[in-house]
């Protein structure tokens, strides 16, 4: 059984939001995974009600397998761009022994946390930025504060740390997540919302040099068709 | 020049802009929405216009009367929403206005699921809508060629006075990739001394319309129609080939099926089987002549054409060949994805028929 660090086990419910396409969903498998291989009693939740391809259900064989409790509307309700919410979600919640993460759509998507903002605010809570420099709508410190603030006004909640997701898929070298690491550290500094992690790619992670905040070795779950 | 990470359908929208598109209109519809999001946003920021329109036959019509005025128009949808638009595009081709439609399509037919396809190839590259016509169609299979192809496709819209077509399957549209924003090349364009945007000094009015209510007349528009295709399949025709030259199976595919056959081949190669890829970037026009000369080659066995549908661009493929050697299909429908194994596995079965 691995460990986990520190920074994924500060409390039971983290939710991972985040500017469209800043790689949510891939975060929240690696965490779940890393948990769940851990030994925790871990929980996802899918609730992307924006995008309706590369969501965590399309990995539920993965989650499954490690025993992970797995919630999201249903198929036909997704692919019917309906955004309708599992009911099953208040259980993750609710359950303090659930160790629980939720996966939320990109920008106003966030808006599905609103309805459980009380909730959420009654415990210890995690609400974590993803961030990629890469992407054209947070590539600096203002438009990433931007939008982080556009998030919390959307959702009514703070955010509480940032993790640095900054990759360009298989093209991704040493530079790309030192160019994360750096804006990442300039919107904390601006914020004082600490950077909670470094997303790397396994085997990038190992490059690394010392950062301000740990190194995550995260695997590609969310695959293109053509990807090995 | 510094690489971005772009969704495909953001990016559409991005080239558009670049490419001086002055009017989008359009409705929502999965798996395309990001390019109205996007323009709506983006748009108004350059001094474009933005309409959500009531529906799709709306959209078209604006883009219709946005194009007639000489204005770089635009619109998108998906699978479902592109049929609706097909009298407005037809009305196009007659009147001949440029005008850049982007598919992002679905499984069908009828409203099927939002999940990728590429069931539109036939409606894309027949015309889709009443009358002798056809639009250049556009068919890219990664986010950089969606991206250039769609600034190329105002370029070729005004050179030729036609509509064209952006072909894309959902997963071009949803997926993300990096890109570099380059220059792309400019054609030399005629003044658009045609458009219904005031006298300014002539001495007749500019009339747009499909309407040609003489027989002989309406005739000779349709000759003058085909000699512009005939010109547009001389000159606009495009594809991009890998390991032909000694290849025993030819895997034909565009778009999203191209990549996964790409990666089929590799594995195919690694196993001894000599495959390579044919990939049409234009599906209309076909590039017939390099497909023949291909087809034509001893060492090549047979053709493998893999798409995301039931079996359309392999009569292309048919016609194109004249069935000189055997043409197998492996196709998948409604929203599913073929498989690296898939490929591979119909590739060795059909030699092995074959030999």
């Amino acid at each position: 059984m691995s460990t986990v660090p520190g920074w994924m086990t500060a409390c039971r419910l983290t939710a991972l939001v985040g500017h469209s396409g800043s790689g949510k969903t891939e975060v929240a498998v690696n965490m779940t995974v890393a948990l769940a291989r851990a030994g925790v009693r871990m929980a996802l939740a899918d609730l992307d009600i924006v995008n309706p391809y590369f969501r965590s259900r399309e990995r539920r064989d993965i989650l499954a397998e490690l025993g992970v409790r797995f919630v999201a509307s249903s198929q036909a309700l997704v692919d019917a761009d309906v955004p309708a919410l599992p009911a099953e979600l208040n259980t993750l919640l609710q359950d303090a022994s659930l160790r629980s993460i939720l996966d939320i759509g990109g920008d106003a998507g966030a808006r599905v946390l609103a309805r459980y903002r009380h909730q959420i605010q009654a415990q210890p809570h995690e609400m974590l930025l993803v961030l990629n420099a890469h992407r054209p709508r947070t590539r600096t410190a203002e438009q990433a504060i931007a939008s982080l603030r556009q998030i919390e006004a959307t959702m009514g909640l703070r955010m509480t740390g940032i993790v640095n997701n900054t990759h360009l898929c298989g093209e991704t070298e040493v530079k790309d997540v030192l160019l994360g690491a750096a804006l990442a550290r300039q919107v904390s500094d601006q914020t004082d919302i600490p950077v909670v992690c470094h997303c790397a790619a396994r085997p990038l992670a190992g490059r690394l040099p010392e950062l301000d905040a740990p190194v995550f070795p995260i695997d590609i779950y969310m695959k293109k068709p053509w990807e090995r | 020049m510094e690489k971005e990470l772009w969704k495909g359908n953001e990016a559409i929208a991005e080239a558009a802009v670049r490419a001086g598109v002055n009017c989008f209109f359009g409705y929502p519809i999965t798996p395309q929405n990001e390019i109205p999001e996007y323009m709506s946003a983006r748009l108004p920021e350059v001094g474009g216009v933005f309409v959500q329109s009531e529906s799709e036959l709306a959209a078209i019509n604006m883009v219709y009367g946005a194009s007639s005025a000489g204005m770089r128009a635009m619109t998108s949808s998906s699978s479902p929403g592109v049929s609706l638009k097909q009298e407005g595009i037809s009305y196009m081709a007659g009147a001949e206005l440029p005008g850049v439609i982007v598919n992002v399509m679905r499984g069908g037919p009828g409203l099927g699921t939002i999940q990728p396809s590429q069931c539109d190839y036939f409606q894309a590259t027949r015309g889709g809508g009443n009358g002798d016509y056809r639009t250049i169609v556009l068919a890219p299979c990664n986010i950089q060629e969606a991206v250039d192809m769609t600034q190329e496709a105002f370029d070729l819209a005004d050179l030729y006075r036609t509509p064209v077509v952006v072909l894309a399957d959902g997963m071009i549209g949803q997926m993300m990739e990096p890109i570099v924003w380059h220059d792309v090349p400019k054609r030399e364009l005629p003044p658009k001394d045609w458009a219904a945007n005031g006298r300014r000094g002539r001495d007749h009015n500019n009339f747009i319309t499909s309407l040609r209510m003489d027989a002989p007349d309406c005739e000779e528009h349709n000759r003058a129609l085909q000699r512009k295709y005939d010109l547009i399949t001389e000159k606009e025709v495009r594809w991009e080939e890998l390991d032909t030259e000694d290849c025993e199976i030819l895997i034909t595919a565009y778009g999203t099926p191209a990549r996964i056959a790409t990666s089929a081949i590799e594995e195919l190669r690694a196993k001894g089987v000599k495959a390579g890829l044919f990939r049409p970037k234009t599906v209309w026009p076909f590039p017939s002549k390099r497909l023949a000369e291909i087809a034509a080659q001893p060492s090549l066995k047979a053709i493998l054409v893999v798409e995301m549908s039931m079996g359309q661009m392999v009569e292309d493929v048919q016609l194109a060949t004249k069935c000189v050697k055997p043409i197998g299909f492996h196709g998948r429908p409604g929203g599913m994805f073929p498989s690296v194994e898939g490929i591979m596995e119909q590739a060795e079965k059909l030699l092995k028929e074959v030999q």
